[in-house]
């Protein structure tokens, strides 16, 4: 078998043991690669642990940009006895494994197919004089990291001043990753030079993109958004979202002089607590938000009712993971949107945005507030894991100055002292969007009771079956406004004529770009739509009817996307294919190029009979 | 209930407040619960004590869960905003109401039912977070909209109306209160209104958790002999500890009774508490003190009564939190959004 030879387009694969101080040199190698003009995707799978389970981080290295999971090994890093078979087994056939050949290797399997190249990273890192057994752990995953660069031919400049950004000020710390990253690079150029033909030369293919995990920059968002009140309940793959609103409130809003918070955290006893406190904050004019995935939205489903029918302003991010019940805390699903969409008892309809990445998290965190102000309803932000919790290359995140909140049909005081009508479910504009007052607004005008059962457009307790249905029937008018001012889906137009379609949302993007061209480089050649939001625009029901058949691609068992189409649009289930990918890993341009062309095909062959 | 309507007109001499509010200024609509039913007592003495305090209606926030007690909000204080949610989450909506605008009075109301049972966690997570409010339970030991099943703080040994006998033991939320580090205990009786509005009053000028246990018969479901929630039952083993007296802050303070026989205790807002002891050895201010007492008398089917501890330096969530002193949803985008430039250097740290 011939050795893999590759320029800026393959994976490496780090398989290490949880709590071993592995993720920040492996992030390290990937920010290296990145300094180095060079695209990287990066995927942590990691375990529901804190310490020894197995843990994995993927990078691909690709020169032409694409983001999604490859698929396939080219060089593996095992550095975790557990998984070693199979982290072997992966390696594709003329691939490369790097392993600590400080102990020799006795009974592990094999594979003559591939090329093993041993570094002593342990006996390297124990070389190291005057350092305690912990700092040597984590100087191995430095020497590693430093065997890597001499193989790959990445530059050490670059990395140098990676380690100096991290450790800034800690001359000790800079001096010891020097030195490790050194010990690992030096062995390789003096015993294994040559012996990789995977290399990384300097690109210029990443510009100004920044290199950012989704739920980092959600919690920027709803910084930026003007949120001030956050109430949440810790769950993977959510937590770092309310931990990085946190982080960002720390830094951009408290007050210098008095080191008071304009902002307020309540980690909640629970998710419903959680939903409550956002729904009584924003019921009281502040812009609240949870961030919770699949356990905490089951959990929270009265009170998503509640605000739908009471018309209270809230926000919640949904960070999908493998579902049903516990699931797989730390694998990634797009599998709540049926739960969402109709979230609670009796008739109701949510609103979700689906963002594609960090850099629309950004963005749709921040408009998420203008839009529950405005509709006053929740607004779902529809993300997962894969997005949430692994950084993604994206465009740098950008604000305009001018932008203004969008507060929504606020009644003032002084518009109350002026004498303007109040009646808080009264459809006065015709878009079905009713006008609300502040608690504590005016001494003798505009209070009203907000209640979870039966009223009228009065705010009054009323069991009259009209005043119900008016209600019922303009909650559902409000959603027909509601899709001209959600997120319009983003049209992506074949380069000749197609008959045929594809329907893709969140964090299938990525891949499905890649899967685009692969299939357009075969003379497959396919329409596209990228869904941002339900309810959905009518530019969906027209991409179909324009269309023979439509691809819908989605990371769930159910096809809940199709579902959703079909039912909200009416449209003929037999004009869609659903292609799933749901075991927990996050979908690839292979997996999808192949599925769509079994299906082509399969269509072709049916047509000649 | 009555379907009357109240007359809008109201006599021209009744007696008026500092801020020129009458009575009828705090009332709300007419209350649907049963007559004599205790909690319409409750709300009089929320009304009673409102007006007393001189407050501005428009700036108390009423907020309930479900049942008959938290149907009360709307029966007072009309110029209100109310917000009635779900059953035994009424703590989380008023913490999250009270986050958002610190400067308004937050009043919970709730049951025995919402609170005791569904809303237990609720309950016991809003008070040691220390939120700034009056949580009223009314508390009749039975559910009366679903027709008199027991409820948690009905007494083990006590019979329903359909004859039945509870073999639970009972959740008193009082000595609840109390270990979870609550800064105002309080415990009533809706039949007895001189001691319920100063307690209402005291729980409203404390800056920090006030919970006042009010038990409120029900007149259709649990008032027979066999019950220990009943009027007569009540009325009989009611074991008041003191009565108070709440002086507003900047009024002149005059100890008017017998040295040993009367306790003042200032709050933080400046206002004092005129305690008038009628057990001699009860210390309003020992937690540690006040829990031994409760469990001996609980023990002995006593209903201790009164103001039965006070932190008058409590602290509150928003201390906790170092929010600023505006309301939080007055802030705008100056305050809040960070900017473009800002962003920039963001980006910079991603790179």
């Amino acid at each position: 078998m011939k050795p893999l030879a590759a320029t800026n387009d393959f994976v490496v694969k780090f398989a290490n043991v949880n709590g071993s101080g592995s993720a920040s040199a492996n992030e390290l190698f990937a920010r290296s690669v990145l300094r180095m003009g060079v695209a990287v995707a990066t995927r942590n799978i990691f375990p529901s642990n804190i310490q020894g389970l197995p843990t994995w981080y993927e990078v691909r290295i690709s020169g032409e940009g694409w983001l999604g999971r490859r698929g396939g090994v080219d060089l593996v890093v095992p550095l975790n006895p557990q998984t070693w078979d199979r982290d072997i087994a992966e390696v594709e056939p003329g691939g490369y494994m790097l392993y600590d050949s400080t102990k020799p290797l006795t009974g592990q399997k094999l594979r003559s197919d591939i090329t093993v190249l041993g570094v002593p990273f342990t006996e390297l890192s124990n070389s190291m004089a005057g350092t305690i057994p912990r700092e040597r752990q984590l100087l191995k995953n430095i020497v590693y990291v430093g065997a890597l660069a001499a193989l790959l031919g990445l530059d050490l400049k670059v990395i140098d001043a990676l380690i100096e950004k991290q450790f800034k000020g800690k001359t000790k710390l800079v001096t010891l990753n020097g030195t490790a990253l050194r010990l690992g690079y030096d062995y390789v150029e003096k015993n294994l030079k040559g012996a990789c033909g995977l290399k990384v030369t300097h690109s210029d293919k990443v510009g100004e993109r920044i290199f950012i995990a989704g739920n980092d920059a959600a919690g920027l968002g709803a910084v930026y958004g003007g949120a001030t009140v956050c109430a949440w309940y810790p769950i993977t793959p959510s937590t770092s979202l309310a931990e990085a609103f946190s982080a960002h409130c720390k830094r951009f809003r408290v007050d210098p002089a008095t080191g008071e918070n304009k902002f307020a955290i309540v980690q909640a006893e629970d998710e419903i607590a959680a939903i409550g406190m956002v729904l009584g904050a924003g019921w009281n004019g502040t812009r609240s938000f949870t961030a919770t995935s699949g356990p905490g939205i089951s959990l929270m489903q009265e009170f998503f009712g509640f605000a739908y029918y009471a018309e209270i302003p809230a926000v919640i991010f949904d960070i999908q993971r493998g579902g049903p019940s516990t699931g797989m805390p730390t694998r990634t699903q797009q599998s709540d949107i049926l739960l969402a969409a109709y979230a609670s008892h009796g008739d109701t309809k949510h609103i979700l945005l689906f963002p594609e990445d960090p850099r629309e998290s950004f963005e749709f965190a921040a408009q998420s507030f203008d839009l529950a102000e405005r509709l006053q309803t929740p607004i779902f932000v529809m993300m997962d894991l894969d997005i949430g919790m692994n950084d993604w290359l994206c465009e740098p995140l950008s604000w305009d100055d001018s932008r203004t909140y969008d507060r929504g049909k606020l009644i003032t005081a002084e518009e109350l002292e002026a004498g303007k009508a109040f009646a808080r479910y009264l459809d006065v504009d015709g878009d079905a969007i009713p006008y609300r007052t502040l608690p504590g607004t005016h001494p003798t005008k505009g209070a009203y009771f907000t209640r979870g059962s039966s009223h009228n457009a009065y705010a009054v307790y009323s069991e009259s079956g009209k005043d119900y249905t008016d209600v019922m029937q303009r909650l559902l008018r409000k959603l027909e406004t509601a899709k001209s001012l959600v997120p319009a889906p983003v049209m992506r137009a074949a380069k000749e004529k197609s008959r045929h379609g594809v329907i893709y949302f969140g964090s299938t993007s990525a891949a499905m770009d890649e899967a685009f061209a692969s299939l357009a480089a075969q003379g497959v050649h396919l329409d596209g739509l990228r869904v941002r939001a339900f309810p959905f625009a009518d530019a969906l029901s027209d991409f179909v009817h324009g269309h023979d058949q439509v691809f819908v691609i989605e990371q769930n068992r159910d096809a809940q996307l199709l579902k959703l189409i079909v039912n909200e649009c009416g449209l003929d289930p037999a004009r869609f294919i659903s292609i799933l990918h749901y075991d927990g890993t996050p979908i690839t341009a292979r997996f999808i190029h192949g599925a769509i062309a079994e299906r082509l095909s399969v269509t072709r062959k049916e047509a000649a009979e | 209930m009555t379907y009357i309507a109240k007359p809008k007109l109201h006599h021209p001499g009744l007696p008026k407040n500092a801020l020129g509010f009458t009575h009828r200024d705090y009332e709300g609509r007419i209350s649907t619960l049963c007559a004599g039913c205790g909690h319409d007592s409750i709300s009089a003495a929320l009304i009673q004590a409102c007006f007393e305090l001189d407050l501005e209606p428009h700036r108390v926030a009423k907020i309930s869960g479900i049942g008959c007690s938290s149907k009360t909000p709307d029966y007072f204080l009309g110029q209100s905003h109310g917000f009635n949610s779900a059953h035994g989450r009424m703590p989380s909506v008023l913490t999250g109401a009270n986050l958002a605008n610190r400067d308004l009075i937050y009043l919970g109301v709730s049951g025995d039912g919402d609170s005791a049972s569904i809303g237990l966690g609720q309950f016991a997570h809003c008070i040691r977070r220390g939120v700034n409010m009056v949580y009223i339970c009314e508390n009749n030991g039975v559910y009366g909209l679903t027709k008199g099943q027991f409820s948690a703080t009905a007494d083990k040994g006590s019979k329903s109306k359909a004859g039945g006998t509870n073999a639970d033991s009972p959740i008193d939320l009082v000595s609840l209160a109390l270990v979870l580090g609550c800064t105002y205990v309080a415990r009533s009786f809706s039949g007895d209104k001189h001691q319920l509005v100063p307690l209402i009053k005291g729980a409203i000028s404390h800056q920090g958790s006030a919970v006042l246990d009010v038990i409120s018969p029900c007149v259709q479901f649990n008032n027979h002999a066999g019950s220990t929630k009943s009027f007569d039952y009540v009325r009989e083993h009611n074991e008041a500890m003191n009565r108070i007296d709440v002086i507003p802050a900047r009024s002149e303070i005059t100890v008017d009774f017998e040295p040993g026989t009367t306790e003042v205790v200032r709050q933080h807002d400046g206002s004092y508490l005129k305690l008038a002891k009628l057990h001699a050895d009860y210390d309003p201010t020992n937690r540690a003190a006040a829990m031994a007492f409760l469990q001996e008398k609980s023990a002995k089917g006593e209903v201790v009564t009164g103001l039965l501890y006070v932190d008058p330096e409590p602290e509150d969530l928003h201390a906790h939190l170092k929010t600023v002193g505006a309301p939080l949803n007055r802030l705008g985008e100056k305050e809040l959004c960070p900017g473009s430039a800002a962003l920039a250097q963001v980006n910079a740290g991603y790179r």
